[in-house]
């Protein structure tokens, strides 16, 4: 792994010192401008630079942030975050293999993740097959979460919160796509290593699906043999928008150890529903993701770790200023609204009968300037009302956030 | 064009630092919490406040740092949610005693019934034959107050043989003291016996056995105070250690004395006077005080908790047929009452009184009272619609 960041690291320092020297030999690897791509071209959709002939390009993004937020009138002063620096490689094997990593380092040092790192075979439009560490094609954020894409400094809640994303594991799967004139139809299948007991053994007190990425070894191995399938189809129309449905199940539990039965086995499902547009008379961009998680958790076991939860957030991204600002030709000032609500726990409690409380709404304005497409200089204001499991009077969570993020 | 985006921005960034401290969530008022430290700790006070808070609050047991297998609760602060009291879902259950000759059923998991489990394990039953009581969590606050009242005051509010008339005894409960336990300075045994003040039926002497005790058999952790294990009853590590526990126990020595709302109301005021005329505080002693402590903010201080430490015959309509201690099973200590009106801030916005919840008002909770409190409560029941609405909002003002 460390070698791997330091051959990286070399490569990356190596490319930028001859582009010093001969700025000519870098260039944009030309992107699609079609206005036909799905959420599951994100992994690709990126700025990459090559460096005259290699067949290796490189790329990243980086993100930090300022912000002040105070609970319930207890404020923990004003925090600099260094939130994330990822490290995209892609290469062209051959014509039509190729491979692409992606290593995150989020906050500082605290956590290396490789958060992408297959080789894709495309034998056909309709027929391709992807091997290594994937992103689980559930919802669209998973797939398409790189930090300058988004108005917004903190990811969504239901997709980081309930849902695990940037959920990555090891497997294989195909995909493919289809262009008519105006419709693009795509479908993504995997089979790859999945959850484990975690997510419903854990310090959050909750079913929290993000809990397995605490286990490093899912990288190795399996922690119950199951295989976790995640399948997508995504239809988009030019003018239109795109349309996702996508669906991760598998066994989560450890139920076996030695040829001995431990438990029965119990199932996660996570069903979720992605879309988004343009308005063409307005231009407001729209992206929206909605999620249900369905964990089979034994009925002996705390009420605190739900069997059901669902949420999701709606983004709405205004731009209001199109012209050039400060000197940057291409600047756009953006106005933008998140609403975003999550229920950890749907259910009612067996011995009294109330609605079983653990859930979140929040709403958070922004602005932001991207002097260019690739670089957003982002101010949000966040609030927060969280109730407990119980339904006691929420807590309330607001405050400032000012961030950049850029790719490089 | 430059200058008027530079203006701009600076005069959007002193509007919106300005406004920041007008829309961000102010804390609710001091007297709307049942959290937080007593006034006056020292800093190194604040620390171990601090710490016990978050181990109080913050610290989920899992699988990993021994939870269960079989349990209550993952955590103490799910129990009681802002300090303040339980939930029907955090009601736990006692089973096996009936007399102070002791618990018939430890040998069956009791006294305390585990009722959830990891997976792979099954929780525990009530063994056929046992009694049993549900115990809905008290509220923690002010605790440290109440262990601090010496033994000769909650004797001198003892009546056992009724010699004033009143129709209210008031008993302690008297037990031995665990291991672990070591008598108050001041302490009155008899027969090797000491009076203990926590809990539904008086069984636990300090916070200290109280915590031990919770860790022990509401999340099944172990310590060196308590190492046995609840599932296979067998003496393993301890999974908490003792640092933590005095952490927790220092911080439920030091939250805060729940404060009174709306004292000067000329309702509320009428409902203390009717309160006081209808005997309620008769067992809801409205002042006690502290003995000397070497927490300065604790140490020789009056207060208000509305309790007597005592145990009290309820009648039969409470009587659940489980005990603890040398208590009768239908005798229960009086519950403090400060802080009463703040309960639905931690019972999901209702109201779940008397030992077990099963009161869904604070009129309803008067009205199941019985044997030593039947003549307060026929009173209330005599009490103009207008009076008992008085009484009430001065319960709920507390």
């Amino acid at each position: 792994m460390r070698l791997f960041i330091y051959l990286v690291t070399f490569v990356f320092f190596s490319s930028t010192a001859i582009a010093q020297i001969d700025p000519v030999l870098l260039r944009r690897m030309v992107k699609d401008t079609s206005g036909m791509l799905l959420n599951m071209d994100a992994v690709y959709n990126r700025p990459f630079l090559q460096s005259g002939k290699l067949p290796v390009a490189l790329g990243g993004y980086a993100e930090a942030n300022y912000q002040y937020f105070q609970k319930d009138g207890v404020s923990e002063g004003h925090q600099f975050q260094m939130r994330r620096l990822t490290l995209f490689v892609s290469s062209s094997i051959s014509k039509r293999i190729k491979f692409l990593s992606e290593i995150e380092f989020e906050d500082g040092t605290k956590e290396i993740n490789i958060e992408f790192g297959s080789v894709d075979f495309e034998f056909a439009p309709l027929f391709n097959l992807r091997g290594g560490i994937v992103m689980n094609p559930i919802g669209a954020f998973n797939q398409n979460h790189d930090g300058p894409k988004w108005e917004f400094i903190d990811r969504p809640v239901s997709a980081t919160q309930m849902l695990p994303a940037t959920w990555s594991n090891i497997g294989f799967g195909l995909f493919g796509k289809k262009y008519t004139k105006n419709w693009v139809y795509a479908y993504e299948a995997y089979l790859t290593n999945g959850f484990d007991d975690k997510i419903i053994d854990n310090a959050e007190s909750k079913t929290f699906l993000p809990a397995s990425k605490e286990n490093k070894n899912r990288f190795e191995e399996s922690a119950n043999g199951s295989p976790l399938f995640t399948g997508k189809v995504a239809v988009r129309k030019r003018g239109i928008g795109e349309l996702g449905l996508s669906y991760m199940g598998g066994i989560y539990n450890k139920y076996q150890a030695d040829g001995l039965v431990l438990d029965k086995k119990r199932s996660v499902n996570v069903f979720a529903i992605d879309f988004n547009t343009t308005l063409a008379t307005i231009n407001t961009y729209i992206t929206a993701e909605w999620a249900w998680v369905n964990v089979d958790v034994p009925e002996t076991y705390t009420e605190q770790f739900g069997s059901k939860q669902q949420g999701g957030f709606i983004d709405f991204v205004q731009p209001v200023i199109r012209k050039p600002v400060l000197g940057f030709d291409k600047s756009i000032i953006n106005v933008a609204l998140r609403l975003e609500y999550v229920d950890w726990n749907r259910g009612r409690f067996k011995s009294s009968g109330d609605n079983i409380g653990d859930e979140l709404f929040s709403i958070v304005p922004a602005i932001s300037w991207r002097p260019t497409a690739q670089t957003v200089i982002r101010l949000n204001y966040r609030y927060n009302w969280q109730k407990d499991i119980l339904g006691n009077p929420p807590a309330k969570l607001a405050g400032f956030q000012f961030g950049v993020s850029t790719y490089f | 064009m430059k200058k008027t985006i530079i203006l701009s921005i600076i005069i959007l960034s002193i509007t919106g630092i300005i406004a920041c401290q007008k829309i961000l969530p102010k804390a609710p008022p001091e007297d709307a919490l049942l959290d937080g430290p007593v006034e006056g700790l020292s800093y190194e006070e604040h620390r171990r406040f601090l710490a016990g808070d978050v181990a109080f609050n913050d610290e989920i047991f899992t699988s990993a740092n021994g939870l269960g297998p079989v349990f209550v609760a993952t955590s103490c602060g799910s129990c009681h949610a802002g300090d303040g009291k339980g939930h029907p879902f955090t009601t736990l259950t006692r089973f096996g005693q009936v007399d102070s000759t002791g618990n018939r059923f430890l040998h069956l998991g009791g006294p305390q019934l585990q009722n959830r489990a990891l997976p792979g394990y099954m929780p525990e039953q009530i063994p056929a034959g046992a009694t049993f009581s549900n115990f809905m969590p008290p509220a923690n606050t002010g605790l440290g107050f109440l262990e601090l009242v010496t033994d000769a005051d909650i004797l001198a509010m003892a009546d056992p043989t009724d010699v004033n008339g009143d129709g209210i005894s008031g008993v302690p409960n008297y037990e031995y003291l665990p291991p672990f336990v070591t008598p108050f300075t001041n302490a009155i045994a008899r027969n090797g016996k000491y009076i203990h003040r926590f809990g539904k039926k008086a069984a636990a002497y300090n916070l200290l056995q109280q915590t031990v005790n919770a860790y022990n058999q509401d999340i099944g952790i172990t310590s060196t105070f308590q190492p046995k294990d609840v599932y296979t009853g067998l003496n393993i590590e301890p999974e908490v250690s003792d640092v933590t526990v005095h952490h927790v126990v220092f911080y439920l020595q030091t939250l805060k004395a729940p404060i009174q709302r709306n004292q000067n109301d000329a309702d509320v005021i009428k409902g203390k006077s009717l309160f006081i005329q209808t005997g309620c505080e008769g067992c809801h002693k409205q002042t006690l005080k502290t003995d000397i402590s070497t927490i300065a903010p604790l140490s020789n201080k009056t207060f208000h908790p509305y309790t007597d430490l005592l145990l009290h015959d309820m009648g039969p309509g409470l009587d659940d047929g489980y005990t603890e201690g040398s208590a009768k099973t239908a005798e229960w200590r009086t519950p403090p009452l400060w802080g009463l009106g703040l309960s639905p801030n931690s019972q999901g916005g209702k109201y779940f009184l008397l030992h077990d919840g099963r009161a869904k008002s604070i009129e309803e909770a008067i009205l199941l009272h019985g044997g030593e409190a039947q003549q307060s409560k026929n009173k209330f029941i005599q009490l103009s619609t207008q009076e008992k609405n008085n009484l009430l909002k001065f319960l709920a003002s507390l």
